[in-house]
């Protein structure tokens, strides 16, 4: 088992007939991703990759047995596509949309909500560069060659930061459960901590590497949970050391506001509950490996 | 996006926030005309930039006569004012606004934020107004109260009442609060605001509930759907290359060190940074020039960072993904051929085909010096930066 997808998971991309979003289809095809359709409102009826595309998730939905969505609509529909997504019963989300109004997050996470525990729709992002369990499904934008199937669950802000993580475990030898990027807006789907708890429950993961940066409160929150909760080990590095406070980074997150934001405070509360920090970000690959053999 | 004093008070207005009289100058001449216009006997002379702690840098004035209002005006105008909160190069005071001076009897503090614990909108008062917030909450932090807001049904009344009776706003005045706190809400979520803040919001010897000051920062991702509030940005207040890079679509941010750095992401640009400071260097910037890396984009970016005169050495950390770094290399090529470049230049490529791309900078006959790990590019970058240093020499090959 791997964690939010397998190559089973019938999936659909909302917001399929864009340049981005056709050129990512036929990679996530290629890769053996179950895709299965499409959705574009007054696209009813086009075929993109051969792909029957839908005017509203409810149709796609009934008539394929789609359980999750990726999103590729523009900033400003982006919020509405994941609420559709929730409500026609969509398991899980993955909205890769960068530049969405972090208030109308807000609303998506309380919309959310209506839905009883067991119902809720599962949101990876906004501003993220998706999951892939290697070998099973890609669902997403990253390159899907840099991931060897294996043992090691990866969950971090940033896309390219992540690939160096991963491509430098593959020169290793070693590879990935799933890797899950969480995106780098402030209010976002899921937390570190979201994903942690499922990593701890999967069997397929063994070590977890949590790739962090600047700015907000959710590697504190996941330290507390590693701390409380966490039986495997897990390896983080932290972004940003050299970042000024109170300028925003490029993620819209990014931003050192308040006590335990930065860099270096990240890096200690992590210490403090058993994390191996690796200090430099060229040792990432290396420090997990040395994990695992003492695992 | 920040905006000025005045123009927030004008916002808040607008839904019902009580600010004093005021009125905006761009001469001394025109201050104290201001102010003979409004009448009174007292006012306040403030300068207009997007920073805190104004005060204690000598950007508010109070005055009693319109040659007090000029020699005020005198001093601001055209003066670099440096707080906690601009930086060493402080920001150019180009306006200030001229108020009626109001009688004072209390201070609260007052602000709205988008709390990324609750993921939700916090708002955050205290008695002990006047005082910035990060000092109440190292020295009064039990002053502090706090309040989320559940977005299906925004701001309740009881919720603004509550934190007035907590605050001991007298009874008679608590209605006050709740219309001053529900106009800052709803100006809060119809506006995209990602933080509202009001210190101090006052009350008056005549009992009266008044923002003295305000101060509004907007979502940039939601200002497609507020023209109105785009239109206000004042880009004297940016720094002049951050300016220059949002207006081409980069992400800049100016740093004091000499390494530039031309990365694609937000995290990895950050870990170049990092890495660079553990090779014993100091980042010129940050720059994520995103995901696709095109010649064109490249280009940009090396006239950006060599604008920073500080600039020695240039570092570029490209992890191509879809792209492949044989494109990304001709990319690099292309864009040196284009641009003059006069520092050493350390070029990493990591991802797809990044044999390909090496041996496309190889063979491109120029002195590029690559590096295949990250840690081995930043300790090239400052060894090559260090080197010229000592040897005034500028640029040169290594295999």
């Amino acid at each position: 088992m791997s964690i939010l997808i397998d190559s089973e998971t019938p999936v659909i991309v909302q917001g399929i007939t864009g340049k981005m979003a056709r050129f990512h289809t036929k990679d996530m095809l290629e890769y053996g991703t179950n895709v299965v359709g499409g959705v574009v409102p007054g696209k009813g009826g086009e075929t993109v990759e051969g792909l029957p595309v839908f005017d509203t998730v409810e149709e796609a939905v009934a008539a394929t047995g789609a359980e999750a969505s990726l999103v590729f609509v523009p900033p400003p529909f982006a919020a509405d596509s994941i609420m559709e997504a929730a409500d026609a019963g969509i398991r899980y989300c993955v909205c890769i949309t960068d530049g969405v109004p972090a208030q109308d997050m807000i609303r998506v996470k309380r919309y959310m909500y209506r839905y009883p525990k067991e119902r809720r729709m599962v949101l990876t992002g906004p501003n993220c560069a998706g999951t892939i369990s290697p070998g099973k499904a890609l669902l997403g934008i990253m390159p899907g060659h840099i991931y060897d199937k294996g043992h090691v669950g990866i969950v971090g802000r940033s896309g390219t930061l992540g690939y160096e993580a991963a491509s430098q475990l593959k020169d290793l030898g070693i590879g990935v459960s799933t890797s899950v990027g969480i995106g780098g807006d402030p209010i976002n789907g899921s937390s570190f901590r979201d994903i942690l708890e499922r990593f701890e429950k999967d069997e397929d993961t063994h070590v977890v590497a949590l790739i962090g940066e600047i700015g907000g409160p959710q590697e504190a929150e996941a330290a507390e949970y590693i701390r409380d909760h966490m039986t495997k080990p897990v390896v983080a590095y932290v972004a940003g050391l050299t970042a000024p406070r109170g300028r925003t980074m490029g993620h819209a997150g990014a931003i050192i506001s308040a006590f335990g934001e930065s860099a270096s405070e990240k890096v200690e509360i992590l210490s403090s509950v058993g994390v191996t920090v690796a200090e430099h970000p060229s040792e990432i690959g290396a420090t997990i490996a040395r994990t695992m053999e003492a695992a | 996006m920040d905006i000025h004093e005045y123009q927030a008070k004008e916002v808040l207005a607008g839904f019902g926030v009580t600010v004093p009289e005021g009125a905006l100058a761009y001469s001394p001449e025109q201050a104290a005309y201001r102010a003979r216009e409004m009448g009174g006997e007292r006012w306040v002379v403030k300068a207009q930039v997007h920073a805190g702690g104004r005060g204690k840098a000598g950007g508010v004035k109070v005055c009693a006569s319109d040659v007090e209002i000029g020699e005020a005006c005198e001093d601001m105008f055209g003066m670099k004012l440096v707080t906690h909160q601009t930086g060493p190069d402080g920001k150019g005071v180009y306006r200030v606004y001229v108020e009626a001076a109001v009688p004072i009897a209390r201070e609260i503090y007052l602000g709205f934020v988008l709390d990324r614990t609750t993921q939700r909108i916090m708002i955050v008062a205290s008695a002990e107004g006047g005082m910035e917030i990060e000092e109440i909450s190292a020295e009064k932090p039990e002053s502090i109260v706090r309040a989320v807001v559940e977005p299906a049904v925004g701001l309740r009344d009881f919720q603004c009442r509550q934190m007035a009776f907590k605050l001991g706003v007298e009874p008679a005045l608590v209605q006050q609060m709740v219309r001053t706190l529900q106009g800052c809400y709803r100006a809060f979520t119809e506006l995209d605001a990602t933080m509202v803040e009001i210190n101090p919001l006052v009350i008056t010897e005549d009992s009266r509930v008044i923002a003295l000051d305000a101060k509004m920062t907007f979502d940039d991702n939601a200002l497609f759907r507020h023209p109105q509030i785009a239109e206000l940005r004042d880009k004297s207040q940016e720094d002049p290359r951050e300016a220059r890079a949002a207006d081409r679509g980069l992400n800049y941010i100016g740093l004091d060190g000499n390494i530039g750095c031309i990365v694609n992401g937000a995290g990895l640009a950050m870990a170049t940074m990092d890495t660079i400071k553990m090779a014993g260097g100091e980042p010129a910037n940050f720059l994520d020039i995103g995901g696709g890396a095109t010649p064109e984009r490249v280009a940009k970016a090396f006239r950006l960072v060599l604008s920073d005169k500080n600039v020695q050495a240039v570092l570029v950390n490209i992890f191509a993904g879809i792209n492949r770094c044989d494109w990304v290399a001709e990319g690099v090529v292309q864009a040196l051929r284009d641009v003059k470049v006069d520092v050493p230049v350390i070029v990493r490529l990591a991802g797809t085909n990044v044999d390909e791309g090496q041996k496309i900078l190889a063979k491109s006959g120029l002195p590029i010096i690559r590096a295949n790990t990250l840690s081995q590019a930043a300790e090239r970058a400052v060894g090559a930066w260090k080197n010229d240093l000592s040897q005034g020499v500028t640029m040169r090959a290594v295999s």
